[in-house]
């Protein structure tokens, strides 16, 4: 396992580490060496102007796409060639830029679907299983914890709502929320505040960091909003043409010349 | 938290067979038999359904069941009802099994009309088969209760009570696994299968355990119509009759467990009243009956139960 110098000088462990990573769609190149260590528990913001490759990235880790050359490794162990169920099962989870949600279903069906797949990833809720079995990680039962996780992310006035009919940043929510509910170890979220009103912004991460502090989870994040980014990134990874062109704290990786003139100012333009 | 109802619903439905099924005349005995073999076809339908699939070809099972239990009597001399069940069950699940593993690869037409295609293949052997009765297929001998042959007059009404209770227990057991995660999977698995596949879950096995639990169902149907009929041929496994389960099935709507049931016995009903009716051209009452119900009620009738209750 990589192991990272931490700003105060003392070592963290890096819980997911990519390794050489190279992706090619035709002659468009999408990832080119990209290697990045994320040391456990820290919250990584990725920026970048579209098709840059953030969004390559996150899904490289999260098996949607396999990269041509190169490695991804998950607390030593190669992941790289898994497929995303499995990913997912050893606790890598994401959101969507567009959610994801079951359209046809209320919040609630949404959440208690989704718990439903925690607990037979854990064995239970199978056909001769108890009826009420606990949720492994809330020892409470699937009912009382689809409660418990709308609240948190403020959902309860949505809970019998349809999820198609739900505003942009509850379906932002819900997608995050239906994520959460799996007790991710790392968390990726592809642009959670895109499509989102700039009120609603702030809002948003907030209530996404609350919840991501209390479970403990490693957080990768991709943003278009610097201030976003600065605000609740501890490290930023800037993307430019398929590479990592800065990976730095936010303020000094904001300052880089090449990113100011690639990612940020590209961006504002 | 409301109270699950469908137990008692099925248990209910159970005694009123049992006490009307006494002064029952053994024609609608026949009809209300037959009902319960094809709605357990629907009520597998209802799981494809709800996953948002449709399968063309659920003869398949329907007919594999059927030729089970008849090659049981024929070649072993076993009559006992639900042995023959037993053996529709046991053959169409295993069949199902293995067919399963590559069904449950597909999505949309491609599902339906692959199956269709499998359904057509067993029809294909059966009519080239002489052994089995080539396109004439075999009669198959009157049932018997663990052992016992029944006087003609009873025969009727306790094979229409063993209908009730295997169709009726097994819809039981269907409405408790769309209660279990895995159950619960199907519409999600309709709406969206990307979020399935991120949640950790496998699309394709949840599907695959749908196949194998609807071909079960539908092998017990058949089984249970080939000894009601008393005969069994290749046209059980022609894709019209595929068309039927179909019919029942959105006729029914997926609300419920208890719905096959009732869209069977209202097909079964029409069909018997069009054909006496009209002997040449019964099918267009049937076609019309199809057209109206898709535009009235493009949820099947469960849905007039739903409305209902939410007014």
């Amino acid at each position: 396992m990589v192991a990272l110098q931490a700003p105060q000088g003392r070592l963290m462990p890096a819980i997911l580490d990519a390794r050489g990573l190279n992706k090619n769609f035709g002659a468009v190149t999408a990832a080119s060496d990209v290697n990045a260590a994320i040391e456990k528990d820290s919250v990584v913001g990725l920026i970048g102007t579209n098709g840059a490759g953030k969004t390559t990235f996150i899904n490289m880790i999260t098996g949607y796409l396999k990269p041509d050359r190169g490695a991804i490794h998950y607390e030593g162990r190669d992941i790289t060639r898994l497929a995303p169920r499995d990913i997912t099962r050893l606790g890598i989870c994401r959101s969507f830029q567009i959610p994801q949600l079951y359209s046809s279903l209320s919040v609630r069906e949404n959440m208690l679907v989704a718990l439903g797949v925690v607990l037979r990833n854990a064995g239970l809720g199978g056909f001769f299983s108890r009826r009420e079995p606990l949720v492994p990680g809330y020892e409470a039962p699937v009912e009382e914890v689809a409660e418990r996780i709308l609240e948190r992310f403020g959902l309860t006035p949505y809970r019998d709502r349809n999820a198609q009919v739900l505003p942009g940043g509850v379906r932002k929510l819900l997608d995050i929320a239906l994520t959460m509910a799996a007790k991710p170890r790392v968390l990726l979220l592809d642009e959670p505040t895109s499509g989102v009103s700039a009120e609603e912004k702030f809002g948003i991460m907030e209530m996404v960091m609350k919840a991501v502090k209390a479970e403990g989870a490693t957080v990768l994040f991709v943003e278009h909003d610097m201030e976003v980014v600065s605000r609740f990134a501890e490290r930023v990874l800037a993307f430019y043409d398929g590479r990592i062109i800065a990976d730095a704290a936010p303020e000094a990786a904001l300052n880089d010349p090449e990113v100011k003139r690639y990612v940020v100012g590209a961006l504002r333009a | 938290m409301t109270r699950d109802r469908i137990p008692l619903v099925l248990l209910a439905i159970f005694l009123v067979v049992a006490l009307a099924g006494l002064w029952t005349p053994p024609w609608a005995l026949f009809i209300l038999t037959i009902a319960f073999a094809k709605g357990l076809v629907a009520l597998g339908l209802m799981l494809f359904l709800r996953a948002g699939l449709v399968s063309f070809g659920q003869a398949l099972y329907y007919c594999a069941g059927a030729y089970a239990a008849g090659a049981l009597g024929r070649y072993l001399g076993v009559s006992d009802i639900f042995l023959m069940m037993a053996a529709g069950a046991a053959v169409a699940g295993l069949l199902g099994f293995i067919l399963g593993f590559l069904l449950a690869k597909y999505r949309g037409i491609f599902f339906g009309l692959l199956s269709l295609a499998l359904s057509m293949i067993l029809y294909g052997l059966l009519v080239k088969n002489e052994a089995l009765g080539s396109t004439d297929g075999f009669n198959i001998r009157p049932s018997t209760l663990f052992g016992v042959r029944p006087d003609l007059e009873w025969l009727r009404y306790l094979v229409a009570l063993s209908a009730a209770a295997v169709a009726l227990g097994a819809a039981a057991l269907v409405h408790r696994y769309l209660g279990t995660p895995l159950g619960r999977l199907a519409p999600a698995i309709k709406d969206n299968e990307i979020r399935v596949e991120y949640m950790g879950a496998s699309a394709r096995h949840a599907i695959h355990v749908k196949y194998v639990i609807a071909a079960v169902l539908a092998g017990i149907g058949g089984a249970l119509a080939a000894t009601t009929v008393g005969h069994i041929d290749p046209d059980m496994a022609y894709w019209t009759t595929s068309g039927e389960f179909i019919f029942m099935a959105i006729l029914a709507g997926t609300g419920s467990v208890v719905a096959p049931f009732a869209g069977a016995l209202i097909f079964a009903v029409i069909h018997t009243t069009a054909y006496d009716l009209s002997p040449n051209t019964w099918q267009m009452f049937l076609g019309t009956s199809l057209l109206l119900l898709i535009v009235f009620l493009p949820e099947g009738l469960w849905s007039l139960f739903r409305r209902r209750r939410a007014g």
